[in-house]
């Protein structure tokens, strides 16, 4: 039997099992996975993926926050020789041939370039956002299949292109990849070339990404699904995908003509030969700014649905959060400019501090409504809850710190210091990274079909939210003091502040490996998860657990909203234990 | 005579009419609702990939700009070395191609077989045509003189400082809109090879067609800018 009939045959043997049922024998459902076009697949192999990197983006935070542990000092012996400490990465690679220096300028690198492009941008969308949000609308799949499983094997085949940089020997040029220092380091070297190459292709995943998401929240609704009848989640992917798909191909071309200039030296960035440095910067912050909300939407969109259900009320101010989320989007393509605010004239700095701050406008919105969903909520104190929590305090921290940055006086005392680094991690990370991680608990029983132990996830929840806070509030104090970002060594002033962020940075792995673990004894021995574990209200917890292969026995009707929770009985859930509120006596 | 009607319905020929590819046996993807929904979502992904297409040239022509403010001699002297002629005649080449897709479509629409082969055999030989004067009368010549992007640039009569920026970014520019000819020139090719083997493309079935000949359309549009931008201006 040939592999094309086989597949076909399982597609209808398992037209109503689980989506992970497969054929038996390995080496079939290796095969399966890898030709899949279901959505659901395709986000559990991207969830697997982005994680991967996340791993590996880690593994070179630790190393950067290892080297701050202490500063790089050389000393002289007594008998006159000079010996030089403090040289922890080198110690620890036994590489001779590169400084501490060196390595530290590679390690800080390659964490920002595996975490922004390899793992943040395409992380909440490209998992969570592929599996749910064609079940969340109540469609089978998203409107191209084939092109969502070429954007994964893209990824994949851009991310192969990154490693091969590293394991090449790293890049140094931080990564902005701002020129001319980019066109000039390694110069008899291609990892630097590889390493744009990789952010290249990268982008076309993105974009295609964006694009399946945009059609298919268009034309894929189920009958009945008003765009106001949406989850907010689907609002947040929508205004993210339009930010992927407006915003990448600027990058395409500026990391393109980048390539060339390293290859052939056509000279547009470069001031040698009479181009303009400044250009490359404006270019790349055009799609980079934007895309600080490619990352952050989708996580808000998670803590809405996760802040409503965990609390059993409907959320606060619908439209405001839907309408702030294409707000943000709108006004994210304003801003880039406060990233060269010493590059330009007054007036043009003038103008996009104000743009910046009509950034705070539409973020506050969604905060204030958080907060008042939570007012009189039946708040259920569980992993995805705590999570939700952690958000909004990191999160809030993180957008305030912006604004002294988008302000021109403070940001001239502030710019490229320690408090830019901390600010830009409470959002990203307090943001992004924890929503996702709490999205993950909350859609794991879906997900996988296994319900994950709570008093571990809490725990480590509590772990991560510490160490977070100490390895990254440390930082802002730092930055106040004058702690210069991207230097792998300092004056003793700064050493205790070091070693406390660096302690931190030990406390979050432990976090990490904590919810791994979790996770892994869920799959292996975790009890069965019910369809509806919390009591939810959106389409996707009407599948089973977890879905079937075509997501829905029979195409839903939606007939309420997606957080009525004062009106409707959830779905597989036992009245009495979701009882609705007595209504009040009308008044005499 | 025959009417479009009659072409309407005109049936498969025998080899075809049970063959899944022929485009009166097409059925829409399992997740969609029928086939109209199917088309009008690839119709809008389309336009949606053509946006990003735009905003890639943008980057291009926002380049342009900024030199031609920073260098106007050198992009005076630049300009001055192309020759409009054969940008005209590869402008005009561009502008039949587009008419000759677009009728592509409508044939496909009316299941006229053997004029949608025809428009696209056209659209095909006027790809040819444009990459052929490309290359033969401006690149390849110009490169024999020196005037090479980047560190292949070894012209000695240049007059003004710059001129290798100009250079850079004619060729770039250039240089990425004929890879756009050569990708469009393909997804036509694939077209064609499908309507000649199967009659893969009919009044039900024609979103292939239609959104290459869109990407044909951007095509010609970014050549319409590039034209007069390069050549024109001085």
């Amino acid at each position: 039997m040939s592999t094309a009939e086989l597949s076909g045959s399982t597609h209808h043997d398992h037209h109503e099992g689980s989506y992970l049922d497969g054929p038996p024998g390995f080496w079939s459902r290796i095969w399966q996975w890898a030709t899949t076009v279901d959505h659901k697949k395709i986000g559990v192999m991207y969830l697997f993926a982005v994680m991967f990197m996340f791993f590996l983006g880690g593994v070179a935070a630790l190393a950067v926050r290892l080297e701050l542990l202490m500063p790089i000092r050389t000393e002289t012996l007594a008998d006159g020789s000079t010996v030089v400490t403090g040289q922890i990465l080198s110690s620890i690679l036994g590489a001779t041939e590169m400084s501490s220096n060196e390595i530290y300028n590679r390690a800080f690198t390659l964490h920002g370039a595996i975490m922004v492009f390899m793992f943040i941008v395409p992380s909440i969308p490209a998992s969570l956002g592929n599996f749910f949000l064609p079940i969340m609308i109540g469609a089978k799949d998203v409107a191209f299949p084939r092109l969502n499983l070429l954007s994964w094997y893209i990824y994949v085949f851009g991310s192969i292109f990154g490693v091969a940089s590293i394991l090449m020997g790293g890049v140094d040029t931080g990564w902005t990849f701002y020129t001319p220092y980019s066109l000039t380091t390694d110069a008899d070297h291609w990892r630097v070339v590889l390493m744009v190459l990789a952010a290249f292709i990268l982008g076309f995943s993105s974009i295609l990404t964006g694009m399946n998401f945009i059609v298919t929240v268009h034309k894929l609704r189920a009958p009945g699904m008003g765009w106001f009848d949406m989850p907010l989640f689907i609002w947040a992917l929508y205004a993210t995908s339009i930010i992927q798909v407006l915003a990448t191909p600027v990058i395409g071309i500026t990391l393109l003509l980048l390539i060339f200039e390293r290859v052939m030296k056509i000279g547009i960035f470069d001031p040698a030969m009479g181009g303009d440095p400044v250009l490359y910067q404006h270019f790349f912050w055009f799609y980079s700014h934007p895309v600080v909300y490619v990352m952050i939407l989708p996580a808000m969109g998670i803590i809405s649905e996760m802040l409503s259900i965990h609390c059993r009320k409907h959320i606060f101010g619908y439209r405001a959060i839907a309408f702030s989320s294409l707000g943000i989007a709108a006004v994210s393509f304003l801003v880039w400019g406060h990233h060269m605010f010493t590059a330009m004239g007054e007036l043009a700095a003038m103008l996009f501090s104000a743009l910046t701050f009509l950034v705070a406008i539409p973020t506050a919105i969604k905060v204030f409504n958080w907060i008042a969903t939570l007012y009189k909520g039946s708040i259920a104190i569980n992993t995805p809850m705590c999570y939700t929590l952690s958000f909004l305090f990191l999160f809030s921290i993180g957008g305030l710190t912006g604004l002294p940055l988008g302000a021109l006086a403070t940001d001239l005392h502030l710019h490229d210091s320690y408090f830019v680094v901390a600010h830009f991690h409470y959002v990203m990370m307090g943001g992004t990274v924890i929503a996702f991680i709490g999205g993950i608990h909350h859609w794991w029983p879906k997900m996988f079909g296994r319900m994950y132990n709570e008093k571990v996830g809490i725990l480590g929840c509590a772990v991560v939210f510490v160490g977070f806070n100490v390895t990254f509030f440390t930082q802002f104090i730092m930055g106040t003091q004058g702690m210069p970002r991207r230097y792998a060594t300092y004056v003793d002033e700064f050493h205790v502040w070091h070693v406390v962020s660096t302690i931190g940075s030990w406390l979050l792995f432990i976090g990490f490996v904590i919810h791994f673990l979790n996770f892994v004894h869920s799959l292996i021995a975790g009890p069965k998860a019910p369809p509806n574990p919390w009591g939810g209200l959106t389409l996707e917890w009407e599948c089973e657990s977890p879905p079937i292969e075509h997501n829905f026995h029979h195409e839903p009707i939606v007939k309420h909203g997606p957080y009525d929770f004062d009106t409707v009985v959830p779905p597989h859930c036992d009245p009495a234990e979701y009882p609705l509120p007595e209504r009040p006596e009308p008044r005499a | 005579m025959q009417t479009t009607l009659d072409a309407y319905d005109t049936p498969a020929p025998p080899h075809l009419r049970d063959h899944p590819k022929h485009w009166r046996n097409r059925r829409a993807g399992h997740h969609w609702r029928n086939h109209d929904e199917e088309f009008d979502a690839a119709k809008f992904g389309m336009w949606l990939f053509l946006t990003t297409e735009v905003l890639l040239f943008a980057g291009i022509f926002c380049g342009y700009a900024v030199f031609r403010f920073l260098y106007p001699e050198s992009w005076t002297a630049g300009s001055q070395h192309l020759d409009w002629w054969f940008g005209g005649a590869n402008t005009i080449i561009l502008l039949i191609s587009s008419w000759t897709v677009a009728n592509a479509v409508r044939c496909a629409q009316l299941n006229n077989q053997k004029w949608l082969k025809i428009n696209l055999i056209v659209t095909l030989l006027c790809a040819a045509a444009f990459v052929i004067i490309k290359l033969q009368w401006e690149y390849i010549p110009k490169i024999n003189e020196g005037k090479a992007p980047g560190t292949f640039f070894s012209y000695e009569f240049a007059q003004t400082t710059h001129e290798q920026l100009w250079w850079s970014l004619y060729y770039m520019g250039t240089g990425i809109h004929a890879l756009h000819v050569l990708i469009g020139g393909s997804l036509l090719g694939w077209v064609l090879y499908r309507s000649w083997k199967y009659e893969a493309y009919g009044p039900t079935e024609y979103t292939m067609v239609e959104n290459s000949a869109l990407y044909w359309h951007l095509v010609d549009l970014v050549w319409i800018f590039l034209f007069p931008l390069l050549y024109l201006i001085h």
